[in-house]
């Protein structure tokens, strides 16, 4: 059983769909027992930085996340905000991120004849070979709507680039640790592929 | 770099799907669902959906279709029509609608989409505008469905969308909906110069080549359609279509 972490914030809805259409077993809880008894988690979000951390911390779901995740190595997936939470913090915000994974999340610039926020579809370079990546490619494109961006401190947790003016982080991983910047749940087959991955992942 | 968005604009009263022209004459074109469907499978970038009579007939949005439309796309989809407090919003945003598109209620109070941006995020609320020629005088910004002048100049009032908290324009031509007689080119370029935020360009294209031309021409972020995605000829058979990524992305 997968359970999309349903503490208030995100496109729970969308993600769960996707996951019907790929076959997995879910279901949107913000219960513990749930998050406990689960094979594996996604943490959707949408939004500002702050917001999406102090309506988790409230939800009083962090500690039985830290414990599954990082104790028990249950395979986990951030989506958008829910992967920018992931980091140390963010320059949108004061409110510090669950820190599991080594980045920090960063504004982009405005600059001449770029819109922000980034909105659109982009494709992505792979950085590393991983079960997750299978079947995705250089031709392979994800919807993005964002406006800050992940910014990993040690290159081994980049997954996926993109280019938006500017190279950056589109994806992360660490151990059983992933984050995606762009909505898998929205990108069609290509975002579909990802999230069987993710259901196939041991 | 990001690919050139070609959004379908679908067009909902009562049940059924439609497609005007000027923003009049309504004619049936098919079922919403079945269309969303077969738009799906085409792979899309993005679809806009808005029921042209909620507004005008003071009632909510139809959450029973909105959800069954949600669970059929795979991609990111904007719903306008009747949203009038944070209340519908979030409605909406649960069934798994990702952005809604304010008009006669940011008219009446832009407050609305403030709200809206701070709990579910700027990207999350586009501002929509029909805008019109006039006779005599420059572009207008026309409310209840194009019918009523508002006397705003649509540069002023997408800076003030902008300013209020949308994160993305709708800017619709009135004069051209459904002419197929290509975009309002200065229309779409003044707004896009003086935004910061993506403009969605929608009314008059009626070719894969108006739309090449019209982000070869303009800084514009995304062009959307309608009668040029659901009719086919002359006779304007109903027919749904979508052009080749890779064409637009030629250039």
């Amino acid at each position: 059983m997968i359970v999309v972490v349903d503490y208030g914030v995100g496109n729970i809805a969308s993600v769960l769909n996707m996951l019907k259409r790929v076959g997995a077993k879910a279901k949107a809880s913000n219960s513990r027992e749930d998050i406990e008894q689960a094979d594996k988690l996604i943490l959707p979000g949408v939004g500002a930085f702050d917001a999406g951390m102090q309506t988790l911390r409230s939800s009083g779901l962090i500690e039985v996340l830290n414990e599954q995740v990082l104790n028990k190595h249950k395979p986990v997936m951030g989506v958008c905000l829910g992967s920018q939470m992931l980091g140390n913090g963010s320059e949108e915000g004061n409110e510090p991120g669950l820190g599991w994974i080594d980045m920090d999340i960063v504004r982009f610039e405005k600059r001449d004849g770029r819109k922000v926020p980034h909105m659109g579809w982009n494709e992505v370079n792979p950085q590393l070979q991983h079960p997750i990546l299978t079947g995705i490619d250089k031709e392979s494109r994800f919807y993005f709507v964002h406006s800050y961006y992940m910014l990993p401190r040690h290159a081994e947790n980049t997954l996926l680039t993109a280019n938006y003016d500017q190279q950056f982080t589109a994806a992360v991983v660490k151990d059983n640790i992933f984050g995606f910047q762009f909505h898998p749940e929205k990108s069609h087959k290509f975002g579909m592929q990802l999230f069987k991955n993710f259901v196939e992942l041991i | 770099m990001v690919r050139r968005r070609v959004i379908p604009c679908l067009l909902l009263k009562d049940r059924g799907l439609v497609k005007t022209v000027k923003f009049k004459e309504p004619k049936y074109v098919g079922d919403p669902i079945n269309a969303i469907r077969i738009f799906n499978e085409k792979e899309v970038d993005e679809l806009v959906l808005l029921d042209i009579e909620a507004s005008r007939l003071n009632r909510e949005p139809n959450y029973e279709l909105i959800a069954e439309v949600a669970g059929e796309c795979f991609m990111p989809i904007c719903y306008g029509g009747g949203i009038k407090t944070l209340e519908h919003a979030e409605k909406v945003f649960s069934l798994g609608i990702e952005k809604i598109a304010i008009n006669t209620a940011a008219l009446d109070d832009l407050s609305l989409i403030r709200q809206i941006a701070d709990k579910f995020g700027s990207q999350s609320v586009v501002g929509s505008m029909d805008c019109r020629k006039g006779f005599w005088s420059g572009y207008s910004v026309y409310s209840e469905n194009g019918t009523k002048d508002t006397k705003r100049q649509p540069v002023e009032w997408a800076q003030e969308l902008e300013a209020a908290g949308v994160g993305e324009i709708f800017l619709n031509s009135v004069d051209r909906d459904g002419t197929q007689k290509g975009f309002d080119i200065s229309l779409v370029e003044s707004v896009v110069s003086q935004v910061h935020v993506p403009v969605i360009a929608c009314g008059g294209a009626g070719s894969t080549t108006d739309l090449i031309d019209l982000f070869d021409r303009t800084g514009v972020s995304a062009v959307a359609a309608g009668s040029l995605f659901v009719f086919h000829g002359k006779h304007r058979a109903v027919l749904i279509s979508y052009p080749d990524i890779n064409v637009l992305n030629a250039g």
